[in-house]
């Protein structure tokens, strides 16, 4: 049954303040989910006034500001500061994105509400745990599937069957979509999620793959692929700018396709 | 973390594919396009009749293209409806023993008003009504 509140040892109970230091010029509250599976206690929102003036642009140099300057105990994922390894998707200002390319000035507001991805169990502070998003990913065999003998040198393929992957291979498996769509909150274990989705897809239409039937058998399903109601979260969250919904509707259509 | 044994990929996996689905998809739109002409034509039928009175509106309902128009429109509004319920119940309720219930009670009060529906129809057009 779907859970309107939350279980009571995951309610968010308010937190420590940390004021900005003195002569601080432009200040920004940061309030930031906190949780520590050591420690006993319920999650708590933290308040942190920074000041901005102090670090770059971005969410994620508040961040990192956060953890130098101000305290050291708080727990984030990041590792290439330019939007291209997913590392430090969170829930910023309400919305799934990535902390290094979001600049703080981009949310309006004197304060600015930081949390972990939804619906996924939390390791710690902003850390989810993404094993299923992973798994879900692997059970879609996202390589390529081939009958015919390996070629002398590569597979070829032409330069508009090439085209029909853009859009779909720049996907870095973040979780922005997958985590910020309703379906996949009432139905995680059951249904791929929109991430998953856009890479079945782009194995489904890429020319050298011989499995495209196979793939779509194992698609074919009223809770893996059928969750899908184009609620679009997907496509709005996405911070490259994909088309998640798109792809799921392609994936539709091609099931359609080989009925009629 | 969780006491589970079981792999990340077997849970992922679960019970497979059903293989089935494309086929309430595709039901699923067709009844909607169908829906679009006979709630249409419904619509300005039943405005016509607003100021009729009972025989006239008998005697319309039970000329042969009004009444199978009739028939067609419950059928295909009763099916979608009962798609749609469906699909909603399968959403958000997750146990099997309440959503079995419940799909088995979607179906049940879908046919049991369906078929009251049409037989009153039939009831009329074939003359029983007056």
């Amino acid at each position: 049954m779907v859970e309107l509140a939350l279980p009571k040892n995951s309610r968010v109970q308010k937190g420590r303040h940390h004021p900005a230091p003195a002569g601080a010029k432009k200040v920004k509250t940061f309030k930031v989910y906190r949780y520590d599976p050591e420690q006993p206690g319920n999650p708590r929102w933290d308040t942190y006034d920074v000041d901005i003036e102090a670090c770059g642009p971005m969410v994620l140099d508040v961040l990192i500001h956060i953890k130098n300057e101000i305290d050291p105990t708080l727990a984030f994922r990041r590792s290439c500061r330019e939007g291209v390894c997913g590392s430090c998707a969170m829930n910023i200002g309400g919305r799934n994105t990535l902390a290094c390319t979001h600049g703080h000035a981009e949310i309006p507001g004197k304060e600015c509400q930081i949390a972990p991805l939804p619906s996924m169990p939390v390791v710690k502070d902003l850390v989810p745990d993404l094993t299923m998003f992973y798994a879900q990913y692997a059970s879609i065999e996202p390589w390529l599937h081939t009958k015919t003998p390996e070629p002398q040198q590569e597979w070829r393929q032409s330069p508009e069957d090439r085209e029909k992957l853009d859009g779909l291979y720049e996907c870095i498996l973040c979780a922005c979509c997958t985590t910020s769509c309703p379906s996949y909150w009432w139905n995680g274990e059951k249904y791929l999620g929109p991430a998953t989705l856009l890479h079945a897809y782009r194995w489904l239409i890429d020319s050298r793959d011989e499995a495209t039937g196979e793939r779509l058998d194992a698609l074919e399903d009223p809770f893996k692929l059928y969750r899908c109601h184009t609620i679009m979260n997907c496509a709005q969250v996405c911070p490259k700018g994909l088309n998640p919904a798109k792809a799921i509707a392609e994936v539709k259509k091609m099931l359609v396709d080989r009925v009629i | 973390m969780s006491t589970e044994f079981r792999t990340p990929l077997s849970r992922a996996r679960g019970l497979g594919s059903a293989k089935h689905g494309a086929a309430h998809w595709i039901a699923e739109r067709v009844s909607a396009l169908a829906l679009i002409p006979l709630v249409l034509w419904a619509v300005f039928g039943v405005i016509r009749l607003a100021r009729a009175d009972f025989d006239t509106a008998v005697a319309w309902l039970a000329s042969p293209v009004n009444a199978v128009l009739m028939v067609l429109l419950v059928l295909v509004a009763f099916w979608h409806m009962q798609t749609g319920v469906r699909v909603i119940i399968e959403d958000y309720i997750h146990k099997l023993l309440t959503k079995s219930v419940l799909l088995l009670a979607n179906l049940f009060i879908v046919s049991l008003a369906g078929a009251l529906a049409i037989f009153s129809i039939l009831k009329v057009a074939l003359g029983g009504a007056l």
